[in-house]
This record gives C-alpha cells, sequence and structure tokens, in this order.
C-alpha cells in the first residue's frame, strides 16, 4: 500500500518526518478509536443471531463429555436434563432409557427379496417409532424399486408412485448395514459413532460435532443429518426413548437406524419388522444357532450390498426358491 | 533470507529482559504499521471488513436456524464450504513454491521474495479453519476435536490428521515468519539454526496438508468419483499452478505499490513452474477423463453427469466446461515465449488459471462425488444465498490477514522502519 508522503516518512511505520508522535489523542489515533469502536458494535450486531440461539444450549450441554465417559450418576443427570428438555421443547413427557448391549448377542437383518412388495410400511414405522421430523418424513429406511434382472442400484428409483408391487418390478429396502467394518465409524474425527458389542452402530447425538464425514463416507445412504430442529407434534411423540437411539435429536447433529436398539435389546423385534405385512424381515441373534436368522443364513442363498467394499454388512438379503 | 549486506551486529547475546522490552516495541510497531497507510488502504480495508461482517451474520443466522439454510442435503452433505476449503488448502501449499527455489536452490531474487509466500500460507491456513469451523453442524462443540481435551480419533480418522497439518504448517509458517522479522527489526542477523531446519520442514509439511485433504476425499470407497489414488497427484499439481498465479499477482501488486524491489527473477521463476506444473495436471486430467470414459460403467455415472448432466439434470455443467476451458486457455497462454516481459497476458492467465482451479477443486470434485448418491439418486446442488456470503466473508477475513501481515512485514523486511539498535544509537 502507498503512504501518503505529506504526513509520514513513506514507510509506512506512522512515523512523523522520521520521529514517532507519541501523542495519545492526535486526530489519527482518536479516527482509529472511532473506527475500531464502530467495528467492534457492527460485529456484535452482526452476530446477534447467535445470542438466540444460544438460550436453547445449556452449559451442562457444553461441557458434558463423551457417553462412555460418563460415570453412572453423570448419566442419570443428562438423561434428567434431557427428559425436562424434551418437556419445555415440545410439550411431551417422555422417559429416556439407556439401554446396554447384552452379553452373547450380536444383532442380524434378513431381508427376503422375493416377498417384499415395496408398500413402505417399514419406513413408515420407522418415521414415527423414532421420533423423525415430520414435515422432512425423514426415515431411516429406503425403498428401491428395481428392474427384474438386474442387481444394480442405478436401475433403482425410490420416488415410484403407483400402485405396489408392479409386476415388471421388485424391490430392495435398504437401511443401515450395521458393517463390522463400517467406514463411517473409522472417519469420525471425534470418536461420537462407534460399534457397540451387539454389532449395533450408534452415535451420541450430544458428541457429534455434524462435520458429516460419516455420512460421506457411508456407502448405503444410511446416514442422516438433523439440518434444522426436528418438529414433531406433542401427541405423535413416541415416549419410549433411548439415550442412544429414537430420543428427539438435537439441532447439527447425526443419527442413524439402530436397529431399534430400545426395543430389541429389550427382547422385542425392530418397529420396521413389526409394521412389514408380507413377513420379509427376519430379525434375530447372529450367535445363537437355533435363531431364525441363523436358519436363513444356514438354508439360503444370501448376498451383501456391495460385498467388494469389505464393509461386512450384518445385514442380509435372500431370494426364496 | 537475509542479504550479506544487511545491518548486523556480531551475533549478540541478549538476555530475556532486553527481549521483554524490545518485543513489545516489535509489536507496537506491528500495530502501528498495520493501521496506519493511504486512503487507498483504508478503503481497501473498509470493503473488506463490509463483506467479512455479511458473512458473520450470515453465518449466525445459519448457527440459529440450523444448516437447513445452505442448499445441502442429506445427499450432497459437503457443499461450496468444504470446496472452498479443499482449494485454499491448495493456495496454502501452493506458497511453498517460492520457498523450494529459494531455500534448495538458493535463487537470490526468491530469497528477497519468499516471506509473500509464506504470509500467503498464514492467511490461507486462517481461511482453512474457518472454512471447516462454519461447516459444522455444532460449532458450540469444536473442542471435542482438540487432541488431549476432547477425544481424537487419530491416526484412523483423516480429519484428525488434516487438523494436525493443517495447525502445524500454521505453526511453522508463523515461527518463520515471525522469527525472520523480529530479527529483521532488531537489524540483526537471523540465526540459521533458528529458521533453516523449519523451513526445510515446512516443505514436506506443504505437501502433506494437500495429500492428506486428498486421502480425505479418495480414501473413501463409497464414492467411486472420489476413489483414484491419482487424486493426491493432482491435488498436488493444480495447487502449483493455483499458488504461484496468486503470488504472481501480488508481487506485481506489491511492485506498485511498495517500494520493495520485486526482482524480474521471481516472478521467471514461479512461471516457470506453473508451465510445468499445469501441463502436469492437463495430463491427469486426460488420464482420469480417459479411465472413466473408455471403460464407463458405475465409475464414469458421476463424471458422466458433471461433464454431460445425466437425466436432465446439468447443474455443474456449465461449471465444469469454464474451469476447462480456463485452464485450456491459461496452459496455452503460459506457453508464450518470455511471457514475464508481457505481463498482461499473463496476469489473464494467472487469473484464468485461479478461477479455473477453484472451480476444478470445488463445485468439479467435491460436488459430483456425492451426485449420483451411494443408493443412486439423483439430487443437485446448487449454492444458497446463505452458503455465498459466508464463503464471500471468510475471504475477505482472509483477504484482511493477508494484508495485514503484507502491511507489517514489507517495511520491516525491506528495512524502511530503521532498525532498532540503529535508532538506540
Amino acid at each position: 500500500m502507498s503512504d501518503n508522503k505529506k504526513e509520514s516518512c513513506g514507510s509506512g511505520c506512522g512515523c512523523h518526518n522520521g520521529a514517532p508522535d507519541e501523542s495519545l489523542f492526535n486526530r489519527r489515533n482518536v479516527l482509529k478509536a472511532a473506527g475500531a469502536t464502530l467495528g467492534v458494535a457492527a460485529f456484535a450486531k452482526a452476530m446477534a443471531p447467535i445470542t438466540e440461539w444460544k438460550e436453547t444450549t445449556s452449559v451442562d450441554e457444553f461441557l458434558q463429555t463423551h457417553y462412555r465417559e460418563l460415570s453412572n450418576d453423570q448419566l442419570d443427570e443428562v438423561i434428567a436434563r434431557l427428559e425436562e428438555e424434551t418437556k419445555k421443547d415440545y410439550g411431551a413427557d417422555v422417559t429416556i432409557t439407556d439401554h446396554r448391549p447384552q452379553m452373547g448377542v450380536k444383532f442380524g437383518y434378513a431381508l427376503n427379496l422375493s416377498i417384499c412388495i415395496g408398500c413402505r410400511r417399514c419406513a413408515e414405522a420407522c418415521h414415527h417409532e423414532n421420533n423423525h421430523d415430520r414435515a422432512t418424513s425423514n426415515s431411516y429406511i429406503r425403498v428401491l424399486e428395481m428392474t427384474k434382472g438386474s442387481m444394480d442400484m442405478e436401475k433403482g428409483n425410490v420416488h415410484y408412485d403407483h400402485p405396489v408391487p408392479h409386476p415388471d418390478k421388485f424391490y430392495m429396502p435398504v437401511q443401515c448395514q450395521q458393517c463390522d467394518n463400517p467406514p463411517c465409524v473409522d472417519v469420525c474425527p471425534v470418536e461420537a459413532t462407534w460399534k457397540e458389542e451387539d454389532g449395533i452402530v450408534v452415535v451420541d447425538y450430544n458428541w457429534c460435532i455434524g462435520c458429516r464425514y460419516c455420512e460421506a463416507a457411508c456407502p448405503y445412504h444410511a446416514r442422516r443429518f438433523n439440518w434444522k430442529k426436528p418438529v414433531v407434534p406433542k401427541n405423535e411423540i413416541n415416549p419410549n426413548q433411548s439415550y442412544l437411539s429414537n430420543r428427539i435429536r438435537p439441532q447439527g447433529v447425526m443419527e442413524k437406524c439402530t436397529f431399534c436398539l430400545h426395543r430389541t435389546r429389550e427382547g422385542r423385534m425392530p418397529a420396521c419388522l413389526e409394521a412389514c405385512p408380507t413377513g420379509a424381515r427376519v430379525f434375530g441373534n447372529l450367535l445363537d444357532p437355533h435363531s431364525e436368522i441363523r436358519k436363513v443364513i444356514d438354508t439360503k442363498r444370501v448376498f451383501v450390498l456391495k460385498e467388494e467394499l469389505g464393509t461386512r454388512p450384518s445385514f442380509f438379503y435372500f431370494f426364496d426358491e | 533470507m537475509t542479504p550479506p549486506d544487511a545491518t548486523t551486529a556480531d551475533a549478540p547475546h541478549h538476555d530475556a529482559r532486553f527481549h521483554a522490552t524490545s518485543y513489545l516495541k516489535f509489536l507496537r510497531l506491528a500495530f502501528r504499521l498495520a493501521t496506519e497507510g493511504s486512503w487507498l488502504f483504508y478503503a481497501w480495508m473498509f470493503v473488506l471488513t463490509c463483506i467479512a461482517l455479511v458473512g458473520t451474520h450470515a453465518w449466525a443466522v445459519q448457527v440459529r436456524d440450523g444448516m437447513a439454510v445452505t442448499a445441502m442435503t442429506d445427499h450432497v452433505s459437503w457443499g461450496l464450504y468444504i470446496a472452498n476449503f479443499t482449494f485454499i488448502v491448495g493456495l496454502a501449499a501452493g506458497g511453498v513454491m517460492m520457498v523450494i527455489p529459494a531455500y534448495i536452490y538458493h535463487d537470490r531474487d526468491m530469497h528477497d521474495t519468499v516471506i509473500i509466500g509464506e504470509l500467503l500460507a498464514i492467511a490461507s491456513i486462517v481461511m482453512c479453519l474457518l472454512f471447516v469451523v462454519v461447516d459444522l453442524g455444532r460449532p458450540d462443540r469444536f473442542w471435542h476435536i482438540l487432541p488431549f481435551v476432547g477425544k481424537f480419533n487419530w491416526p484412523i480418522s483423516m480429519l484428525t490428521w488434516d487438523v494436525i497439518v493443517l495447525n502445524g504448517y500454521l505453526l511453522l509458517n508463523l515461527h518463520i515468519c515471525g522469527y525472520l522479522l523480529y530479527k529483521r527489526f532488531l537489524g540483526e542477523k537471523p540465526d540459521k539454526r533458528w529458521y533453516v531446519p523449519f523451513v526445510f520442514l515446512s516443505i514436506a509439511w506443504a505437501i502433506s496438508i494437500h495429500t492428506v485433504t486428498a486421502f480425505l476425499y479418495c480414501g473413501l470407497g463409497g464414492r467411486p468419483f472420489w476413489n483414484t489414488a491419482l487424486l493426491a497427484p493432482r491435488f498436488l499439481t493444480s495447487a502449483f499452478v493455483a499458488g504461484p498465479a496468486f503470488i504472481v499477482v501480488v508481487l506485481q501488486i506489491i511492485r506498485r505499490m511498495t517500494k520493495m524491489k520485486i526482482g524480474e527473477g521471481s516472478i521467471r521463476t514461479l512461471v516457470g513452474i506453473m508451465r510445468i506444473t499445469i501441463l502436469i495436471n492437463l495430463v491427469m486430467l486426460i488420464s482420469e477423463l480417459f479411465t472413466e470414459f473408455y471403460t464407463g460403467g458405475s465409475h464414469a455415472t458421476a463424471a458422466h453427469y458433471l461433464y454431460f448432466g445425466e437425466h436432465g439434470l446439468n447443474a455443474l455443467q456449465p461449471w465444469i466446461w469454464t474451469s476447462t476451458i480456463a485452464i485450456v486457455v491459461a496452459a496455452v497462454l503460459l506457453m508464450r515465449p518470455k511471457i514475464h516481459l508481457h505481463m498482461k497476458t499473463l496476469d489473464v492467465a494467472c487469473v484464468l488459471v485461479f478461477v479455473g482451479i477453484w472451480i476444478e477443486k470445488g463445485m468439479g470434485l467435491i460436488i459430483p462425488g456425492f451426485i449420483p448418491s451411494t443408493l443412486h439418486e439423483w439430487v443437485e446442488y446448487i449454492p444458497s444465498a446463505i452458503e455465498w456470503k459466508v464463503s464471500a466473508g471468510i475471504w475477505a477475513a482472509g483477504l484482511i490477514v493477508y494484508t495485514l501481515l503484507l502491511k507489517v512485514a514489507i517495511p520491516i523486511f525491506t528495512g524502511q522502519t530503521g532498525a532498532l539498535q540503529g535508532k538506540n544509537k
């Protein structure tokens, strides 16, 4: 930048005739101070929306440590706070439980492509069970309508709008595959997502920073981001919630299918399975040799999606003979 | 860094008390240099501040209302912010193309101007960090990504590697520039032991920042468009075109606006580098396109969409063709013999390269990686007004930082402020 030669030595050092002007209240300094004050005021004004947002996040929330580092007492406090916040924000009384994995259980899911009719009741049940935002009709399940003669997902379509089943098509619901080698877990910079002992990949909604790297890494489009605060009418809220699954998610964090761990860890079936009218879905403990899921894997021709990527899914597809 | 004819005392040793007072004087001088200048300088800073404030406000709204105000979706989960981030990492790395000639090849002219490139690295990394922060859904939880304080998923997550290399590069350059300027201010000859090892480390480090950033994308098996071993080399070559292009223009502005002598050699060397790197970049682009289109299949889908559109969707087409044409034209212009004597041609080439690579690393690389989605849904992305405002704000903030750094560094570096010891005598 060039300098005003009349006032300074031309070096831009602010000196006058080589000697710095030490007077604190010369015209230049006063103008500078006025400019700086104006700048700070404008900055405060520009940042104002942040203060409105701050009202919705508490100091306790800010300081909360990672789920896996919380002591039992701390977890109780956190859960009490979350229940209170749900009451305040949504007007609903909910119970949040901390369901832990059971010993000797590894969950697996299988889906019979021969009898799935593409009715998408599974997706709808998921939407309600997991307290998804109503406006976006979000769901962890996407149902692809596939052309017969191809397993290529590029020939699939999720936006079909006609009576089902269509005679020339078959249907392939896709949700989180609960991989044994999950790319989403590898890429997370803050360990906000991890694989539990029963094979379910979970997210700590209070630790996720919302960078969406996991969403970029997932080959099954199984992760969802809360682009804004979910809106669920009070009377439609599912009050049976769990810390790591279907509690209402905060704005700006990732979420995903948890095989309804708040149900399955209690010995019940996932909501999508219960909603399926054709019995295409099979869920159970892969470690139990007498379970139905093991029977399917042992006797049917089973395959997994995108096997070539090495993600080793716990979600299997099969056809009847 | 210091020419041999610099004012030197015979390796003076100072105690901590000396540094405590003289460093304060150094900071005071820096503050004065940074806040005084011509009306043109004030006008420039005023305009940049206004743009930065508009960006700040847009970001504040985004934090309050959620990232639904951006055009990103679950399908295209990274957009303009990460696109800019990717490009600017290259800009930061590009500065190394001045450091290598200066320190490895002992290029005298480059020695006198290398600090311009190092300061650009500082300003660029500041912008990179800002672009990452504005892309976070929960900026209030930024501390979770700090080592020791939060939970640092190292060495598995490439993003934690990126945190390390970017901040490391920032610290390296702050140290090198800060040390050299302080020594200059004292009127002493810098001690080689205190900066030369860091300079050599910074050369390797510059390559690492862009390599790690490429690994962020090419490590994802589920994204065929990114999943190519050529990604990191392409990142590096394109950075080594765009970085020098920016610096060539800056050197010319400095030549006009200040008393700093910019030797023709600096510009000639940078042009020589650009001539080679732009051609390598084109060769790599052609190789990439050949494997995509000759083979076909699912891997070619995103590239086909990018260049020709698909299913009636073609939002990226104007971007990529602008970029391709800009880079090809720039490559031809750069082949003009003695181009360093034809500044107009050179300036046009530099601007074309800069814009071309910015698009190539952004709308031409990050966005098509998401289209079609992994379940092959076709969702397009066109940045929202908020995203443009925030991005412009960060660019303005980066230019503010760069202007101030130059404003402080150039007078000290050219000895216009008078050495401290000289004054005291």
